[in-house]
């Protein structure tokens, strides 16, 4: 019940003078989805890389699956399906090309890959493109069909390199869904994300990382109760009304309300959606103040970032000497 | 990582590679409208000037347009892998539990059958224009079997630089600063005893000299020629190194 499928422990791994990770542990039980969250440069590819045989750590111990991905990167081979950060896909071969060549190289029958290819196909609803040459397809239509590569020899465990960065809305929703379906299948899932919000979906459980290691880890919920949850933000019209604004605010909301002058906004943490809007439309108004914008936002991976390491996400850590 | 399942893998990656040249046949006209270009020049241009002792100059060009052209097509191996290794897929595969150097044979494989495609229409273009292979059947097919041998050995040359140059556009350069002289200083168009002395020397020695003159003599007169043997063993010499040492320096680009 609570095997785990994915196991790192004190993962090492230098570019030069660049240590991509920095003593990395990580875990994910079975039929779990596993978020791993950090900004740009915090080592989540470096991370899949070493985790789905890539490349080599330098220093530490992981397993997939319970086999050790240093000493039978073969056998971790067959026990996993992997989608990158950007599409693997043969540009000139058609999708189901794409789909049934990459399930023969996982050893499936080619007739079994076949009914398996047509069946993604259809799931992904990329039946109209199927025979068209991948350097046709849009960038949504490249990473669902990426997916399906990864899924198609019907891996226990799955990593997934940040699967909708460059998405538009409506491609990152159905993303979504099919990621959250994985899971409900018993699969096991790791996925990389620069979203609080994508991780707090579709995670069971998250870490952050910065610099290689991790530096939060914890359910979504117990996350956003350390960096504060959503959020109600008001813009006023008048700088006069900034106090009054406060006020009621923080009369609604929990602790101290934080004002910004520059943009005129004010804003403080809820606990839950409920009757808040109308109540601070009520009383702002009553009050005399002007709304300009009133909207509830949750916590950016900045925020959660600034929070817990006291510096914003894209900064560049101090040098230690 | 048994045989049966390496040679499984490589035959898949020869039909993504063919399916690739279907889909984009300008990838062939190195091997095809080139070596037709050539032939014709060279015969039409040069055929009235140049005079070679008891052969009819187009005869005696053959052999050395065969050749060229092989050794272009065996070392473009380095660009086409190069692409290979610029686009996605190859992590694809590094991540499935495939033979990983069938990715590599698949590639030279299919590079052969360029080759074979390289000959066939020169074969045909050259007999328009006067070519005439009195050797003999058995004779132009160890011909045929010798270049394809050399071009395979030098595919394998271009996997190793393939791995080690980052981009296609360089290996591009290289390979016209490196294999366009080699070519022009051996016994492909003239007599090498027509060169200055030094340059007459290096030239009987390389090996496409020697790949040329065996073509040559089995084409022209049937018979292997003093060149046969050290062609083979450059050729089979070439590969024996060529062959761990690309797989290595793939491997080593690959994993990084
Ligand atoms: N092949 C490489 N060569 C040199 N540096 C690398 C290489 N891969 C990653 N890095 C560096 O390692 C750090 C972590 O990179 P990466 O794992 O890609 O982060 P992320 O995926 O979280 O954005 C970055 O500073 C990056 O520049
Ligand atoms: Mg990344």
């Amino acid at each position: 019940m609570t095997r785990a499928m994915i196991e790192a422990v004190g993962l090492h791994k230098s570019f030069g003078d660049t240590h991509a990770l920095a003593g990395l542990d990580l875990d994910a039980t079975e039929g779990t989805i596993l978020g791993v969250l950090g900004p740009n440069g915090a080592g989540k590819t470096t991370a899949v890389r070493v985790l789905t045989t890539l490349i080599r750590p330098d220093a530490g111990h992981a397993t997939v699956a319970g086999i050790d991905v240093t000493k039978d990167p073969a056998a971790v081979r067959s026990r996993i399906g992997v989608a990158g950060q950007y599409a693997a896909l043969d540009e000139l071969l058609t999708g189901s090309e794409n789909l049934e060549m990459v399930g023969r190289l996982y050893r499936v029958p080619a007739p079994v890959a076949k009914q398996r290819a047509a069946a993604l196909i259809e799931r992904f609803e990329l039946g109209d493109a199927a025979n068209r040459p991948v350097k046709t397809y849009s960038g949504g239509m490249r990473r669902r069909l990426d997916l399906g590569a990864a899924l198609i020899a019907e891996p226990p465990v799955i990593f997934l390199d940040e699967p909708t960065t460059g998405l538009d809305p409506k491609g990152r929703l159905s993303m979504w869904d099919l990621i959250a379906g994985l899971a409900r299948g018993g699969t096991t899932v790791l996925m990389t994300t620069q979203y609080l919000e994508e991780a707090d979906r579709l995670a069971d459980d998250i870490a952050v990382i910065d610099h290689g290691r991790v530096i939060a880890r914890g359910t979504a919920d117990a996350l956003k109760r350390q960096v504060g949850g959503e959020r109600l933000v008001v813009t006023i019209s008048q700088e006069s009304t900034l106090d009054p604004a406060r006020r009621v605010l923080e009369s609604i909301g929990e602790g101290p309300a934080r004002v910004d002058d520059a943009s005129r906004a004010v804003s403080v943490a809820v606990e839950s959606h409920g009757a808040v809007l109308t109540r601070a439309i009520r009383e702002l108004d009553a009050a005399g103040v002007h709304v300009d914008d009133i909207g509830f936002r949750r916590p950016t991976l900045d925020e959660v970032f600034l929070s817990l390491t006291g510096r914003p996400a894209e900064e560049p850590a101090e040098v230690v000497a | 990582m048994n045989a049966a399942w390496w040679i499984r893998d490589s035959w898949e990656m020869v039909v993504r590679n063919l399916i690739h040249i279907k889909r984009t046949p300008e990838l062939l006209l190195d091997v095809t409208l080139s070596p037709i270009m050539f032939v014709l020049l060279f015969s039409l241009v040069f055929g009235g000037s140049i005079v070679i002792p008891n052969v009819d100059y187009t005869s005696f060009l053959m052999a050395g347009i065969f050749v060229q052209t092989i050794a272009f097509a065996g070392i473009y191996t380095s660009v086409l892998l190069a692409n290979d290794l610029q686009k996605g897929m190859i992590d694809r595969f590094r991540s499935l539990p495939m033979s990983q150097s069938s990715v590599l044979t698949g590639r030279t494989i299919t590079d052969l059958f360029r080759a074979l495609l390289a000959v066939s229409i020169m074969w045909v273009v050259g007999l328009l224009v006067g070519f005439r292979p009195e050797g003999g059947l058995a004779a132009s097919v160890a011909a045929i079997g010798l270049m394809l041998l050399f071009g395979f050995a030098l595919s394998w040359v271009g996997v190793a630089a393939g791995s080690l140059v980052r981009t296609p556009e360089a290996l591009q350069g290289i390979i016209f600063a490196v294999v366009f002289p080699l070519t022009f200083v051996s016994s492909a168009f003239v007599e090498t005893r027509r060169m200055p002395e030094w340059l007459g020397w290096f030239a009987d020695r390389q090996p496409m000299t020697l790949v040329i003159d065996a073509v040559r003599s089995l084409t022209l007169f049937g018979e292997p020629g003093p060149a046969a043997i050290p062609a083979v063993l450059w050729s089979l010499g070439t590969l024996v190194v060529a062959f761990p040492l690309g797989l290595w320096l793939y491997n080593r680009r690959t994993t990084q």
